[in-house]
């Protein structure tokens, strides 16, 4: 590599001054070359997302005086968000929500990313290209386009009107849990197809050729060597998912109606109409809690699962 | 992989399956250009007739012009510096044995999966507390933190997809580092450079939850759009300028994902 090259072209270290013998004894170090140039990326995350989370942790501590912040250190806002029905049964629908929306995806997800890993021969850049643009584009508008599907006189409704097949538009479409579980589900599906299909294609061909040879039906294939080796991919997909659908409050606000509102939705109100800051970061600390505690139990047991079926 | 065609012969009914896979994901924004041309204020079927009176009149609303200069602006500056910042990360996890790299690369793409909102949030609580105004350099800021991931991971699959012989063969023969990295690696990166500043800029550009916390008076397009979804008479207009970002995001990101693999002869390189 570079380091080696440089010694050899560059004179002796011992001939320059003590600069040029930092400067090559800094060319040598691998390490510290790596450092040097992470450090930039480092500075900005640190200063744009571990200080502010250190400091948000610090004010959920604190109590809100009208515009002003009482530093005396507190648990009362963490107290307050364990003992009020409304924020338990907030947070409860909120993992409620997400896990029916990240299981609905996985599952519609797999097939898609089994179909592209190992039925797709030509062009699978163009497939996985297709995939993923809709991901990337406006979440705002995605969602407003469901709206626009499900609302009262939407797409279906005014479709099926048209059609004859009913005669009142159907209520239960729009501003609904199941509205925001759809609308969740489309917006994420292309995210959960990347991992999934990634875990897929890294299964060595030849272990399916083997079962074969020894007797295996397509089943059997699947379900001893296909799935177990893609699981890496289904649990990297499902936290992608889960996590931050937890967190989401745009989709509730536009789809969800007042059954649909999640736990977000009032942390945002906190640093909004309540004005309540303190209490809104103690409820953004708990959710990444919740949601961490629920992740890694998730991972332990889908690992104990798999290492039980081996 | 010639003895396989067990395993990779056609499937007739997951083909079908994929089918239906895309047109779910295609089939509901299609429905915003195919409104935004319906001669209704009212988003409803039956349709109309065709118009374009709803595109001539977003034409000359001057405050979506200042909200799209506003995100231009935002979007340009930010995915530069995630880019950048970026490139950094890459070479260096590529071309370096760099001891606990792999805790290193796990925080820098946290933001890829932590809630928006916490990031908002506390983004939002650290500019307050130093006294600073919001405005749309507080946005630029927020966007480069949620773009770097994406600027990362697109641009190491880039660094790994060349020879790193080239880049030795150029100090072998004489070149400093500085010159070896802006005559031969960045040449040969420079595909995913493109790539990763589009995906940042698009990332940017239709972003909305950091935005609405971090945005002062001066609105990117997404938070002008949010203000005009409040009326009813407004969405039309959403319609005709929802199907226009809609169709160009489409287009800047799958340049970009082309871009990101042209040349490079695998698809196993993530996002």
């Amino acid at each position: 590599m570079i380091e080696t090259t440089i010694e050899v072209s560059a004179p002796a270290p011992r001939s320059r001054s003590w600069r040029g013998r930092l400067y090559a004894w800094y060319l040598s170090s691998d390490a510290l070359k790596g450092f040097t140039l992470l450090s930039p990326t480092l500075l900005v995350m640190g200063f744009t997302m571990c200080i502010p989370f250190g400091i948000m942790v610090v004010m959920s501590f604190w109590t809100q005086i009208g515009f002003e912040f009482d530093t005396v250190f507190t648990l009362g806002n963490y107290a307050e968000a364990i003992e009020k029905p409304v924020y338990r049964a907030l947070l409860l629908r909120s993992l409620t929500i997400s896990s029916i929306c990240t299981v609905v995806t996985v599952l519609v997800s797999y097939p898609m990313a089994y179909y592209v890993a190992f039925h797709v021969r030509k062009r699978k850049m163009a497939w996985i290209i297709l995939m993923t643009v809709p991901f990337f584009s406006s979440y705002l508008l995605r969602i407003f386009a469901w709206k626009v599907i499900l609302g009262y006189n939407g797409v279906i409704n005014s479709g099926l009107k048209g059609l004859g097949l009913i005669e009142q538009p159907l209520a239960f479409l729009l501003y609904s849990p199941t509205a925001v579980v759809i609308t969740l589900a489309h917006a994420w599906a292309a995210f959960a197809i990347l991992p999934i299909f990634i875990s897929l294609e890294k299964i060595d061909r030849s272990l399916l050729e083997a079962a074969t040879d020894l007797g295996d039906g397509p089943v059997k294939r699947f379900l001893g060597i296909t799935l177990p080796l893609s699981m890496p991919g289904v649990i990297v997909a499902s936290l992608m998912i889960f996590i931050p659908t937890v967190g989401d409050y745009v989709t509730p606000t536009l789809v969800g109606g007042p059954d649909g509102l999640m736990i977000a939705n009032l942390i945002q109100a906190q640093f909004g109409l309540i004005n309540n800051w303190p209490m809104g970061a103690a409820l953004a600390f708990d959710m990444m809690l919740v949601v961490a505690v629920i992740s890694l139990l998730y991972i332990w047991l889908t690992r104990k699962a798999m290492e039980n079926i081996a | 992989m010639t003895d396989v065609a067990y395993i990779d012969r056609p499937n007739r009914p997951l083909y079908v399956y994929a089918i239906f896979y895309l047109a779910f994901l295609y089939i509901p924004v299609m429905f915003l250009p195919l409104f935004s041309f319906n001669d209704n204020i009212y988003i409803t079927f039956p349709l109309k007739g065709f118009t374009i009176q709803w595109y001539v009149a977003m034409f000359k609303d001057q405050p979506m012009w200042a909200a799209l200069n506003n995100s231009l602006r935002v979007g340009c500056v930010s995915s530069a510096i995630a880019t950048l910042l970026g490139l950094f990360v890459a070479k260096a996890v590529t071309r370096y044995r760099i001891p606990g790299v792999k805790p290193i690369i796990f925080v820098i793409m946290l933001p890829m999966v932590v809630p928006l909102i916490i990031m908002g949030v506390a983004l939002l609580i650290l500019v307050t507390r130093l006294g600073f105004n919001l405005s749309l350099y507080t946005i630029t800021m927020a966007h480069v933190l949620i773009s770097v991931p994406f600027a990362m991971a697109t641009l190491i699959s880039r660094f790994e997809g060349f020879d790193p012989s080239m880049e030795e063969a150029s100090s072998d023969l004489g070149a400093g580092p500085w010159s070896t990295f802006w005559r031969v690696t960045l040449p040969m990166v420079a595909p995913g450079v493109l790539a990763s500043f589009l995906l940042c800029f698009t990332i940017s550009f239709d972003d909305f939850i950091m935005a609405f916390f971090l945005g002062g008076t001066d609105p990117t397009l997404p938070i002008f759009i949010w203000g005009q979804l409040r009326f009813p008479f407004r969405l039309p207009g959403v319609l005709a300028l929802g199907s226009l970002i809609l169709i160009i995001s489409f287009v800047v990101v799958f340049i970009s994902l082309w871009l990101r693999r042209w040349g490079v002869e695998d698809t196993q390189s993530g996002i």
